[in-house]
């Protein structure tokens, strides 16, 4: 077995949410980074994994278990252990050469010297020439690419990536990642293992030895996958291909409840965190099922394909028509429910009326608020006491998101309304007790 | 690495280019007026002494040097000022209790109220010397310049945005390069803005500091300052006309000299992304950038700075045991908190024993009453202001062709020193025997209202092209035109001109209410007259009583009004 360079240990960690509840993100983690691969981390937003990777990088303490560094403890960023940022973290008022040499200056190395290695780290990565260019002035592709040199040139043991290719467009992604394989390859640098944090699936297979899926609520690992395949590998390959439908079932496994698998618990709680799923969008995917070429059933990956949408796009608005039950998921596959069929036949009020109907079933969230609202002489109600509810458990952006999905979805299934000036929730106007389920 | 010669060797070796030759005269001059100047501040002077003074146009330029070194000392100190107290305030939660809410404090005390406190002080602190009046008055201006910059630097250095933060940490910058390569650099663009608001404020109270006249001590230094204050106790108002144009010479020699390059060159410190149209231009800088060894200076003292940062590097990381995060303990926090609140009580119950031995509560009282004058004066006029600017500013934005050559005359106009006008206008008033309580009162917003046009200006240009589109489209006319497209559009803008204006206003109430020309003196009733003529009889107990006053005045707009619009137009009204 390749010897560990970075190793976590029932590493748990929670933050203080704005009311001073302790949240738990992560919980009992354990993980080991060894020598010589590469690990993918999947999971969905809020699922903990880039916190994990800041804990690795030194950014963020634990509160539980332990990190360990080349068995040492970690108590803060190491110089063996080098980043790269979604948002590329460059400096815009340095030159590409200065933000490379940022690290290396910080150490004091001597300029002659610090130019000499930044200037090799610009051409390896193809920059050479933009050595005097301000960040300001190049693609999001090429400013990535002087995050790569800046985290290289200080010759780190482990290479962190946080979403290093989200920020990009599709084919801007796939160049610099091939790039970054190729070194990896010919061992071009001096890195001995990459961690990459994805939302993309596919990305993950491809560049991984091992893929990480992470659950939400607190934040663990749920599933490990070893990705055997050699390197080139080729997206379009039936083994490729099959890991990713692979992915595609864990990551959708026990979400929603109309599909679940036997093993995961449901989680019943008001503060369910509600995938973020824009209702044009989901009407647009159940009407795109229907379509001849789906006929009612169809494979994730393809249907990301076919849309147009990324992984972290589908995945979310797959989910809420699960939890709906106007579609069902199984084993990487989105299937429609008769409900469903009828939802897209209906016209618009009945479509309305049926999501309505879905929505106070099977989300206990709209359901309460509903019933709040219908206790309330006037009908109404400020947002501000489901949003502290909702705080408990999530933090505050989480549940002002979560709080805004509901209010979106029920505002569609006119179940309630919403003024964004007041801040307050009622009842439909002429609303009496005929729609309530 | 530090055998290396001093001097690069491109200065010993290789010529000066044309350009050296010709920017030569320029640096030499600046010099030699430097060092004149600096000579002329630290000579002998005994308390009593009166220093001529003369109302001859040839000695102004003299006087615009004097006042120029003073205010750039004062921007000097106000740096350093802003630096360390961003540095502290932002690093240290201890700190951060105490500063901040101190430095709300310090920046609603009216300049006067510092100076008519310290100008002892610093006279006892160099006997015999004029410096220690010199002191004096370069803190004065210091006071009217420093607070807004601290402010900024805090607020950015507080904003600087995670990722970036993170950066540093992963790649080990230590307290030191963090500050020149992240904090600073981030914080440069609010700063710079915020200095040359500074220097425009800094005119403004100029007489006040200059001309120095406390508890019965009149000493006038050298400066335009003086002269303006001697010219209108002499009714020359051919002198003020000089004095007019002399500050307008000066401030376009400094804008040009030192704001205009500065801001060329640190346009490079926007965070924004994408290139700016309206890239601010500087010949100067252009001209310096063509000079070889004017160059090579700069780039000596860059390499200098660099030099530091081997000395101030981190020499630990993460896996040591030094990067172990140590708790702190609660109870100290604890006692710290305590000997807060302790020290809050004392002085509460020092004000309460003050106020009842030396004042009196009716004459509190009264002070309230005319604090609420004051303040109905401000709200009214800015609401004037911005009735009249608003549209104007708007239409201005909407026309491209005009808008950035008003701007820049807009923001020329908040850097003038209205104070100058202010003879003119009791001639007026003493003529026509007018009510000087409601004809002194536009005054105060003669100089702040230009910041309501600007940023009414800037907002209107910014209106999405789309959404003007839209309301054409949608045949948007007259009144719904304005309430459902217009002021809705610029109202954040609005909002934060308004602020400016409102705090601007308060400080130039005590320069405005009491007006004097010559013998005539005529006085508004309000807080501001009040704080003058307290501190033309020397009356100290009732100077603090007016400043507190003022303090809590301006602190309760600014928490009950401006801060609620200002959310309020973040939350609802921005694009």
């Amino acid at each position: 077995m390749a010897q560990a360079i970075v190793e976590l240990k029932g590493v748990g960690k929670s933050f203080r949410s704005a009311d001073g509840t302790a949240r738990s993100v992560l919980e009992g983690v354990d993980f080991r980074l060894a020598e010589g691969e590469i690990v993918s981390l999947l999971g969905q937003s809020g699922s903990g994994k880039s916190t994990m990777l800041r804990i690795m990088a030194g950014l963020i303490g634990v509160d539980g278990g332990e990190v360990r560094y080349r068995d040492q403890p970690l108590f803060g960023p190491a110089r063996g252990i080098s980043m790269v940022f979604q948002s590329f973290a460059l400096f815009p008022w340095l030159t590409v050469q200065q933000n490379v040499e940022l690290g290396l200056e910080a150490r004091g190395v001597a300029p002659a010297e610090r130019a000499r290695r930044a200037v090799a780290a610009i051409e390896l990565i193809g920059l050479a020439g933009f050595e005097g260019a301000l960040p300001r002035e190049l693609s999001g592709g090429m400013r990535q690419r002087v995050g790569i040199a800046r985290a290289l040139v200080v010759e780190p043991e482990v290479l962190l990536m946080d979403e290093a290719f989200s920020a990009l467009d599709v084919l801007t992604g796939e160049r610099l990642r091939e790039d970054i394989l190729d070194l990896w390859r010919r061992r071009a640098m001096p890195t001995k293992a990459i961690l990459v944090v994805s939302h993309n699936i596919e990305e993950a297979v491809l560049m991984a030895d091992r893929v990480l899926i992470f659950a939400s609520d607190p934040g663990r690992v749920r599933f490990q996958l070893a990705v055997q395949l050699p390197r080139p590998r080729d997206p379009d390959s039936p083994n490729v291909r099959a890991l990713i439908d692979e992915v595609y079932a864990l990551m959708t496994a026990g979400s929603g409840r109309a599909g679940r698998r036997g093993e995961e618990p449901v989680v019943t709680n008001l503060a369910e965190r509600l995938p973020e799923a824009d209702i044009g969008r989901m009407e647009g995917l159940l009407e795109r099922l229907v379509d001849d070429a789906f006929n009612g059933r169809a494979d994730l990956p393809k249907l990301a394909e076919d849309t147009a949408l990324t992984d972290d796009e589908l995945l979310p608005l797959a989910q809420a028509l699960s939890l709906l039950g106007l579609a069902r998921l199984a084993d990487g596959d989105l299937h429609i429910t008769p409900l469903g069929r009828r939802y897209v036949d209906g016209e618009h009020t009945l479509r309305q009326e049926i999501f309505g109907q879905q929505l106070l079933t099977h989300v206990p969230l709209a359901a309460h608020i509903r019933h709040s609202l219908e206790q309330e002489p006037s009908g109404e109600l400020s947002d501000k006491p489901f949003l502290r509810l909702l705080s408990e458990s999530l933090d505050a952006a989480e549940a002002e998101r979560v709080l805004g999905t509901a209010i979106e979805w029920g505002r569609h299934g006119e179940v309630y309304e919403y003024d964004f000036h007041t801040g307050l929730i009622h009842l439909p106007a002429g609303d009496t007790e005929a729609e309530s389920a | 690495m530090f055998d290396k010669p001093f001097f690069p060797r491109q200065v010993v070796e290789s010529p000066p280019n044309k350009w050296d030759w010709a920017l030569l005269p320029l640096v030499l001059g600046i010099l030699v007026l430097l060092a004149y100047g600096g000579s002329q501040m630290a000579r002998p002077y005994q308390v009593g002494e009166t220093l001529p003074l003369s109302l001859d146009p040839i000695v102004l330029p003299y006087y615009l040097m004097r006042t120029t070194l003073r205010m750039f000392l004062a921007l000097g100190c106000s740096l350093v000022f802003a630096c360390v107290f961003a540095v502290l305030a932002a690093k240290y939660k201890a700190a951060e209790k105490v500063l901040v809410p101190l430095l709300d404090i310090l920046q609603s005390i009216p300049i006067l109220g510092f100076l008519s406190i310290t100008v002892t002080g610093f006279i006892a602190l160099f006997p015999g010397n004029l410096f220690g009046v010199e002191c004096a008055a370069i803190f004065a201006i210091f006071t009217s310049q420093a607070w807004n910059m601290a402010f900024s630097v805090y607020q950015s250095m507080r904003t600087v945005p995670a990722e970036l933060k993170e950066a540093g940490r992963v790649f080990q910058l230590s307290g030191w390069q963090r500050f020149w390569r992240l904090e600073l650099p981030f914080a440069m663009p609010g700063l710079l803005w915020n200095m040359m608001m500074s220097m425009s404020g800094g005119w403004f109270f100029v007489v006040a500091a200059e001309a120095i006249s406390v508890s019965n001590q009149s000493i006038r230094l050298p400066g335009v300052g003086s002269y303006i204050s001697l010219a209108i106790e002499q009714k020359n108002l051919g002198a003020i006309g000089w004095a007019i144009a002399g500050m307008l010479v000066g401030i376009i020699l400094y804008d040009q000299l030192f704001f205009r390059p500065l801001l060329a060159w640190a346009d490079k410190f926007r965070f924004e992304e994408g290139s700016n149209e309206h890239a601010p231009q500087s010949w100067l800088l252009a001209w310096l950038r063509r000079t070889d060894r004017v160059q090579a200076m700069t780039n000596q003292a860059f390499a200098l700075l660099e030099r530091s940062f081997v000395v101030f590097k981190r020499d630990y990381d993460g896996t040591s045991i030094r990067a172990r995060a140590k708790p702190i303990d609660p109870r100290i926090e604890r006692v710290w908190d305590t000997v807060l609140a302790a020290a809050v009580l004392l002085a509460v119950y020092r004000l309460v024993g003050f106020v009842h031995g030396e004042v009196g509560w009716g004459e509190v009282a009264h002070v309230f009453v005319l604090g609420f004058y004051t303040m109905i004066r401000v709200l009214v006029l800015i609401a004037l202001a911005a009735a009249v600017w608003v549209p104007i500013g708007i239409w201005i934005g909407m026309n491209p062709l005009w808008s950035g050559r008003l701007q820049a005359v807009a923001q020329f106009l908040a850097a003038f020193p209205v104070n100058l006008v202010f003879p003119i206008v009791v001639v007026f008033i003493v003529h026509w025997h007018l009510n000087p309580n409601l004809w002194l009162s536009p005054l105060m917003v003669l100089g702040t209202q230009w910041y309501i046009l600007f940023n009414v200006i800037a907002g209107a240009s910014t209106v999405p092209t789309e959404l003007r589109y839209a309301a054409q489209n949608l045949g948007l006319t007259g009144w719904l035109k304005w309430k459902r497209y217009l002021l809705p559009a610029v109202f954040p803008s609005f909002v934060t001109g308004a602020i400016t204006a409102s705090g601007g206003s308060w400080n130039a109430s005590i320069v405005s209410e009491y007006v004097s020309w010559g013998s005539t003196t005529l006085q508004a009733q309000g807080l501001g007259s009040y704080i003058a003529h307290m501190t033309a009889v020397g009356d100290f107990p009732r100077i603090a009583l007016g400043i507190g006053v003022m303090c809590v005045f301006v602190m309760g707009m600014n928490h009950f009004v401006w801060r609620r619009l200002y959310r309020l137009a973040e939350d609802r009204m921005h694009f």
